[in-house]
């Protein structure tokens, strides 16, 4: 049965929270990571959409650093008060 | 503005001679804007200490995107209080540049409201670069600038703001309608675009015709450049006005051209089409006497980038010629395969172009489903793409054969 995007979303949001501060994950990476975990039960089309909950929800945010990744929001480091 | 501008002797420097002057524009900008001051002092002290000052920011954006907002701090907030933030957000322009002045007022008018009312008319990709804000305005800046048709481009492992040239508006050798397919592109592509999920960036630009004058060539990871497959149109009248008039046809146009497929006895220009590879030289040379063949269409070539993390690439030829209809599905379908391929394979930082050079260019085109043909080249006369390999193969077995014996 395929999976919902929020389960979806919700899997790919406990991989960025477990990498966080260890690994920074791009969109493929967790795309690729959802396929791994869920075979056919999830298309790219579907992890996209995801990625999209999972942004537009607040709980994780795009962050640049010479490549975009996504990550837990978090106070950037050369940020000025 | 109370506050005096600061002083500037080597910025000061840079308002001398004939060319309009950033230093100008800035000076201007701080009458009414205090960002333009610290600006200025930040800069200067820069130039006087060789040092930059300048953070680069990481997270800022806006709500949903993940491109188009370039993060900067200053790493003196309490001597440039006013440019502690001075993020930069990239618009996406228009097809072909053109605006109406509304349009043009409209986004000053936010701009100076929101930010160091500071442009950048435009970046090197072709947006429009809105110079100077701080975290707390993106966010309005962005609603505001919705307001009024515009939307933020790209940054980041994202598509790019596709861009293209001023095509059939304005110059009769477009060979298709580069303005309503670079439209039709950003349109398609508005996921992309807005929210990163390549190894690195991707640009798309549209060049109408050989000339290049957005010259995708050398700066787009997709290069769409107009193109015609049957013969130079010619007016014979118009190149016997020409040679009257004192144009010397040999030497300047027979003489120039790289294919060597032009013969001109004093009276008549022949051209042997089969050789000419399209380098727009004589057309140029003589823009009332020759025209692009009637049977028009788009040349695909892939792989430039400038030199970041490897060297510079220039895109070779993937479709020698296709026709350039809306909705375009034919290249949006190869654009898929190839973004496919790419995103699951290719490295972090890595343009299409390396990708391509790593992983081979036959072995990129077996990935696509696309049949190498002689037409694919790298510039005239060499093909990157064909490496005999059924040659190698069919040696090959003949070889196991004669072990076998």
């Amino acid at each position: 049965m395929a999976k919902s995007v929020e389960e979806v979303a919700d899997a790919m949001y406990k991989l960025v929270k477990d990498a966080d501060g260890l690994k920074k994950l791009k969109a493929m990476d967790l795309i690729k990571s959802m396929t791994e975990l869920y075979g056919d039960e999830v298309d790219k089309k579907l992890c996209k959409s995801a990625i999209k909950e999972l942004i537009n929800s607040g709980k994780c945010v795009y962050t640049y650093f010479g490549g975009s990744y996504i990550e837990l929001p978090h106070r950037e480091g050369a940020a000025n008060d | 503005m109370a506050d005096a501008l600061p002083k500037t002797p080597m910025l000061d420097e840079l308002e001398k001679g004939g060319w309009p002057s950033f230093v100008t524009e800035i000076k201007l900008a701080a009458e009414k804007n205090p960002m333009g001051k610290d600006l200025l002092g930040l800069l200067e002290r820069s130039y006087k200490e060789k040092i930059g000052h300048w953070k680069h920011g990481g997270i800022v954006g806006v709500m949903g995107y993940g491109g188009g907002v370039i993060g900067r701090y200053n790493d003196l907030p309490e001597e440039y209080p006013n440019i502690s933030h001075f993020h930069t957000m990239r618009i996406n322009q228009p097809a072909g540049w053109f605006y109406t002045s509304e349009a043009l007022r409209g986004i000053c008018d936010i701009w100076e409201k929101r930010g160091s009312g500071l442009t950048n008319m435009h970046g090197s990709t072709g947006d429009i670069i809105l110079l100077g804000t701080s975290t707390d305005q993106l966010e309005p800046t962005f609603q505001d600038l919705a307001k009024i048709d515009f939307d933020i481009g790209g940054s980041g492992s994202d598509v790019r703001t596709p861009s293209c040239c001023c095509g059939m508006a304005r110059c009769e050798w477009a060979c298709y309608d580069t303005m309503a397919a670079c439209y039709d592109f950003t349109m398609t592509y508005q996921d992309e675009l807005h929210r990163p999920a390549f190894p690195y960036k991707f640009k798309f630009k549209f060049s109408g015709c050989p000339n290049d004058c957005v010259a995708s060539i050398a700066r787009s990871d997709m290069s769409i450049i107009g193109t015609w497959r049957d013969e130079i149109q010619i007016d014979k009248d118009a190149v016997k006005e020409y040679a009257d008039s004192g144009m010397d046809i040999d030497s300047d146009v027979v003489g120039n051209c790289p294919g060597k497929c032009m013969a001109w006895d004093g009276k008549e220009l022949k051209i042997n089409d089969k050789f000419c590879v399209h380098c727009m030289h004589c057309i140029n040379a003589m823009p009332k006497a020759l025209r692009p063949g009637k049977d028009r269409g788009a040349t695909i070539l892939i792989g430039s980038k400038a030199p970041i993390v490897e060297g510079a690439l220039l895109s070779s030829v993937l479709i020698p010629f296709i026709k350039m209809e809306p909705p375009y599905q034919e290249i949006k379908d190869l654009v898929d395969k190839m973004w496919d391929l790419w995103c699951e394979e290719g490295k972090n930082r890595e343009r299409i172009g390396e990708f391509i050079q790593r992983i081979g260019l036959g072995n990129f085109l077996d990935e696509i489903e696309v049949d190498p043909i002689p037409e694919m080249v790298a510039h005239p006369r060499e093909n990157p793409y064909v490496f005999y390999e059924d040659y190698y193969e069919d040696e090959d077995e003949d070889d196991e054969e004669g072990d076998d014996e």
